[in-house]
């Protein structure tokens, strides 16, 4: 029985983790058709501004719980600015462009960015503990458990409702939809597709920072940080279905509580987990579990 | 005729690549290439000092002021040119990496490199291209096992006496333990630690291998779940071979979870954060730095070592890592080899006569006596040594307790015997003293 | 027009002719640059026919590192060891995965059809990291090949000998190519990117034709991957495999462009000469350098540097502009 708990609660921990991570990509896919490869770069970036303004903080003598507010303000930063500089200075000339060279553009910016972060962070890697530190442990299942792992849950919990909310109960996320389903109806209807377009890119770039600057008090900021979770993200967005959001939900909480089970049960199955889940969906449904459908053009 | 053209053009573009032939200088310095991780996770705790650690070495070379009997300019009078080359980009890219070193860029000596499965793979293209090849650190004893290569070196222990140390260590100071699991990284470096490990434990003590171990990805980062498991395993000692960004992330997530008090945990390659972390460092944790380097050697009264330390602190700031210590031991050796080649030919020396006094060599290195004694004289073997994290307030630093060194013939197979065969079979020939 | 008398042909042999003399007198690094480049470019070929039909692979890496790991573990687990049999074997088994992976990716166009092969190489990857048996991380070395039983001593003559080999393949693969485009099958390679429906409405099946371009690219890109891992002597999963690996691959083709058959080998040797020069002159940069440069080709070189270089040159002849460049020689 305490095993089943454990497995549980890291199944959801490491759930909440993909959640957080793969929701900004999974909604710049689903409004702007945009596979963003910079995904990656806004979680290093996040982590890395995390991690710096908290040691810089920790030095300055703030007290530890000041590394929350800094976590979220990093977060703003680095979407503001990462997601405006891509989304201004390159992607709002590519739009009428294949979709792929987008990719390839956001891939070639990625690349740039990789090497941005060594110049500017340089090679040592960033600590960033305080947060983690402060909120101790608690005991559960019989073994200690961080209890900032798992206010990941919690913050998870809110992002899901929240866009739940701002997708189907505001003005901005019928606006959204319009766009999502189509969107030359959109533009044709007077709708600012390109002020929407904007919004989205910012907003995915904030939770991709996010998801990034929240893991960075419970890891060593290093280097190469942003690559394999363009890969986990990607996954979890293709089990559930590419630019829907309960998608993501669906997808992360399948591959983490999946993968608990094989860490607990079958350790040297770990690896294997995520990609036989997405292999299965593949074959079986390839447009992903929660796909919006979509209208075949004459 | 557009296509012809351009046919042309394409052959002119190659053409004018070409070296325009290659002027050969009289006093041409030796053109040195040390490899080691510049970014990734590994550049900070490992490639980083490790670089820095040859660059003190080199620039004393050049200046001729290393401690005797290692005091004349360069190598065999020769100054060293170095180049500092980045490590990371998989094996793969090393490959082809090397041979622009060698074939394009008329690299001399190449130096360094951490990872295994990269030094595993560069093996064969350094015998092909014939060039003097001196591995610093990587881990793997296969690279003088299964083949015998004339060109490459290494001047350090291979991972087989790191974890026939540890196993050593832990009949010796944890008599009671009665099962052990490991958290290793899924490459050829984890899984040899571990295997070695595995093997000397059940020669020497009656503990219990756990059945469930963990094997991470490389460079995972998150080990939330595995923590779990380890807390829920039975087993009450956790061996781990982590030693860069993942050694970090694993020691911050595992210490809220008092993973380090509940569980005797023992890092092979620990040492390499212990002044990196400092405070944040846990306490009565086994640790290691694959042979007898950084922190562990930190009070040896030697020329060289006290040396090393002074040159090494002014002009980084910190005391030598283990990393350093690594890459500093390949340079020494190099130059050795070059001046008695020298001394032995009278002349400047040919690449072969430098080889020939690597083989087998012996000599006092920044820590410790480095024996070329495995593998036809092109792997060393040196005494390996452990000890047990301690915060201490009044200095502000980490200080090992109850450091053990275990030599050089006790903790490695004697020549012509491979690692594994020999552990299983009851490490004969063992001299522990 | 038969093949004998199209004027990319004709280039093709010439260009093959002047190759394969000048491969015998550049230094060796260069050999080994213009190995990795063929090899590349070889795969970039199948990426091209996609491209022609608008469709963009982000997981071709599927296929190539599936050539270049069966080249690897045939020669390490059957002993057998003759280029020319592992070549095959790596053709053959990634154009059978192609085959039936097909089957499901043939139903998908724009980003989906990118992002499924994409995830489809990634479950590859997977494997090979967590299995020792298949190298995991780490990956293999290759040993030197013998040619058809001749097996050379000296390694920089089998460098040369699988260089020349490689180039006439590598010929030969490309006039296939052309030959397939001229055809009827071909043709329909621009219509359908065009306007796929109406494609359907002229009787072709769209889903069909796509099928056979796919396997056509599949078997490209395992005969270029096992090419890359005799030529480097070593496969590994993260520089063969990976996600990156497949955006090199659609990197180079953005590069080559889609002008010719003949383009994917000029742009995967301007690819390898800017990847070793990035690297030597400014190592804590060089992705930088390489990602700026496929920015700079996305916006300012829609015809990759083929264009560029048909461009140069009707500008220098002072021609008008032929009839449809995209289609040169067609």
């Amino acid at each position: 029985m305490e095993t089943a708990l454990t497995i549980l609660l890291d199944g959801l921990v490491f759930s909440s983790y993909l959640f957080i991570v793969s929701l900004g990509l999974t909604i710049i896919f689903g409004v702007m058709k945009i596979l963003n490869v910079t995904h990656g770069s806004f979680y290093a970036w996040g982590a890395y501004t995390a991690a710096f303004l908290i040691g810089l903080a920790a030095n300055a003598g703030w007290p530890d719980w000041a590394g929350f507010a800094i976590i979220f303000f990093a977060a703003i930063l680095v979407g503001l600015v990462l997601g405006l500089i891509l989304e201004r200075g390159i992607l709002q000339f590519m739009y009428h462009r294949d979709e792929v060279l987008i990719v390839l553009a956001t891939f070639g910016s990625f690349l740039v960015l990789e090497d941005t972060i060594l110049l500017v962070f340089g090679v040592d890697p960033y600590f960033a503990f305080q947060p983690m530190q402060l909120l101790g442990s608690v005991e559960l299942g019989g073994i200690a458990r961080d209890t900032y792992g798992l206010t990941l849950i919690g913050l998870a919990a809110v992002l899901a409702v929240t866009s739940w909310l701002v997708l189907r109960r505001t003005h901005w996320g019928k606006l959204l939809s319009a766009v999502i389903f189509d969107r030359e109806l959109a533009m044709a209807m007077g709708l600012n597709v390109s002020r929407v377009y904007i919004v989205t890119f910012v907003i995915g770039a904030m939770l991709g920072a996010l998801g990034g600057a929240y893991i960075a008090p419970t890891v060593s900021v290093a280097p190469g940080f942003g690559v394999d979770v363009i890969v986990l993200s990607f996954a979890v967005v293709v089990i559930g279905g590419m630019g829907s959001v309960p998608g993501a939900m669906i997808g992360a909480l399948a591959v983490g509580i999946v993968r608990a089970l094989a860490v607990h049960k079958f350790p040297q199955f770990e690896l294997f987990v995520i990609y036989a889940v997405m292999a299965t969906v593949l074959v079986f449904r390839p447009e992903g579990l929660f796909a919006p459908v979509k209208a075949r053009k004459i | 005729m557009r296509q012809f053209r351009k046919a042309a053009i394409a052959a002119v573009v190659a053409a004018a690549l070409t070296p325009a032939g290659v002027a050969v200088a009289q006093d041409k310095p030796v053109k040195m290439s040390v490899v080691s991780f510049l970014s990734g996770p590994a550049a900070g705790p490992f490639g980083v000092p490790a670089r820095n650690g040859a660059e003190v070495v080199i620039l004393a070379i050049n200046a001729g002021k290393l401690p005797a009997p290692h005091n004349t300019k360069g190598l065999a009078g020769r100054p060293i040119e170095v180049e500092y080359i980045d490590e990371s980009g998989g094996n793969t890219k090393q490959v082809a990496e090397y041979r622009n070193m060698v074939e394009k860029r008329g690299v001399d000596v190449a130096l360094g490199y951490v990872s295994s499965g990269t030094c595993e793979a560069l093996t064969p293209v350094a015998e092909e291209l014939k060039k003097l090849t001196v591995y610093a650190v990587c881990g793997t004893p296969r690279i003088f096992e299964e083949s015998k290569p004339q060109y490459v070196f290494r001047t350090m222990s291979h991972a087989t006496s790191d974890n026939v140390a540890a196993a050593y260590y832990v009949r010796e100071y944890f008599p009671k333990i009665k099962g052990y699991t490991g958290i290793n990284q899924n490459y050829a470096w984890g899984q040899d630690s571990w295997r070695d490990f595995d093997a000397a434990m059940k020669q020497l003590t009656k503990a219990k291998a756990s059945t469930k171990l963990q094997w991470p990805k490389l460079f995972q980062g998150q080990y939330s779940t595995e923590i779990s498991a380890l807390l829920l395993d039975k087993a009450d000692l956790i061996h781990s071979s982590f030693y860069d960004g993942d050694l970090e992330s694993f020691i911050f997530q595992g210490q809220t979870r008092g993973l380090f008090k509940k569980k005797q945990v023992v890092f092979t390659v620990g040492e390499t954060s212990v002044y990196r972390l400092n405070k944040r460092m846990p306490e009565g944790v086994v640790l290691g730095a694959r042979g007898p380097y950084g922190v562990i050697v930190l009070n040896r009264p030697s020329a060289l070592n006290k040396w090393f330390i002074a040159a090494y602190k002014d002009r980084f700031g910190s005391y030598p890592p283990g990393p350093a210590y690594q890459y500093a031991q390949a340079v020494l050796a190099t130059k050795i080899a070059y001046d008695a080649a020298a001394k032995k030919a009278g002349a400047f020396p040919s690449q072969d006569q430098v080889i020939a006094q690597l083989k087998g060599a012996e000599f006092e290195s920044f820590s410790t006596h480095v024996k070329m004694a495995l593998g036809d004289g092109h792997q060393a073997i040196t005494e390996n040594g452990y000890g047990i994290t301690k915060w201490d307030a009044k200095a502000g630093e980490v200080k090992l307790e109850k450091v053990k060194f275990y030599p050089a013939e006790c903790v490695n197979p004697p020549a012509g015997v491979k690692s594994v065969d020999w552990i299983n079979g009851g490490m004969k020939g063992a001299k522990c003293g | 027009m038969n093949l004998v008398r199209d004027r990319t042909v004709q280039g093709l042999t010439l260009a093959l002719g002047v190759m394969l003399i000048v491969s015998a007198l550049v230094p060796s690094w260069i050999v080994n640059q213009l190995l990795f480049a063929f090899s590349r470019a070889i795969v970039v070929l199948g990426l091209l026919v996609l491209w022609r039909t608008r469709l963009v692979s982000f997981g071709h890496a599927l296929y190539f590192g599936l050539g270049a790991y069966t080249v690897a573990m045939t020669s390490r687990y059957t002993g057998v060891n003759d280029a020319f049999a592992l070549l095959g074997a790596a053709a053959l088994l990634s154009t059978v995965v192609g085959f039936f992976v097909g089957f499901i990716i043939r139903r998908y166009r724009d980003i989906f059809f990118a992002m499924l092969n994409l995830a489809f190489s990634m479950i590859l990857y997977g494997i090979l990291v967590k299995t020792e048996a298949l190298g995991s991380t780490d990956g293999f070395t290759i040993e030197q090949p013998t040619f058809a039983g001749i097996a050379f001593e000296d390694p920089s003559e089998g460098k040369l000998a699988l260089l020349c080999l490689l180039m006439v393949v590598g010929w030969a693969v490309a006039v296939g190519v052309q030959a397939y485009l001229r055809s009827t099958l071909g043709r329909l390679t621009t219509a359908i990117g065009d306007n796929e429906i109406r494609v359907e409405y002229l009787g072709y099946s769209a889903e069909h034709a796509i099928h056979i371009k796919y396997v056509l690219s599949t078997f490209l890109a395992g005969l270029g991957g096992g090419f890359m891992a005799l030529a480097l002597g070593q496969v590994d999963p993260d520089s063969m495999v990976n996600w990156t690996a497949s955006g090199e691959l659609v990197f180079v083709t953005i590069l080559s462009g889609p002008g010719s058959v003949a383009a994917p080998f000029i742009g995967s040797f301007v690819f390898e000469i800017l990847r070793t020069y990035a690297f030597e002159w400014m190592p804590h940069a060089w992705q930088m350098i390489v990602g700026g440069t496929l920015l700079i080709v996305i916006f300012f070189m829609p015809g990759g540097l083929w264009g560029l270089v048909s461009g140069v040159a009707q500008r220098l002849t002072r021609r008008r502009p032929a009839a449809a460049a995209p289609g040169a020689g067609g």
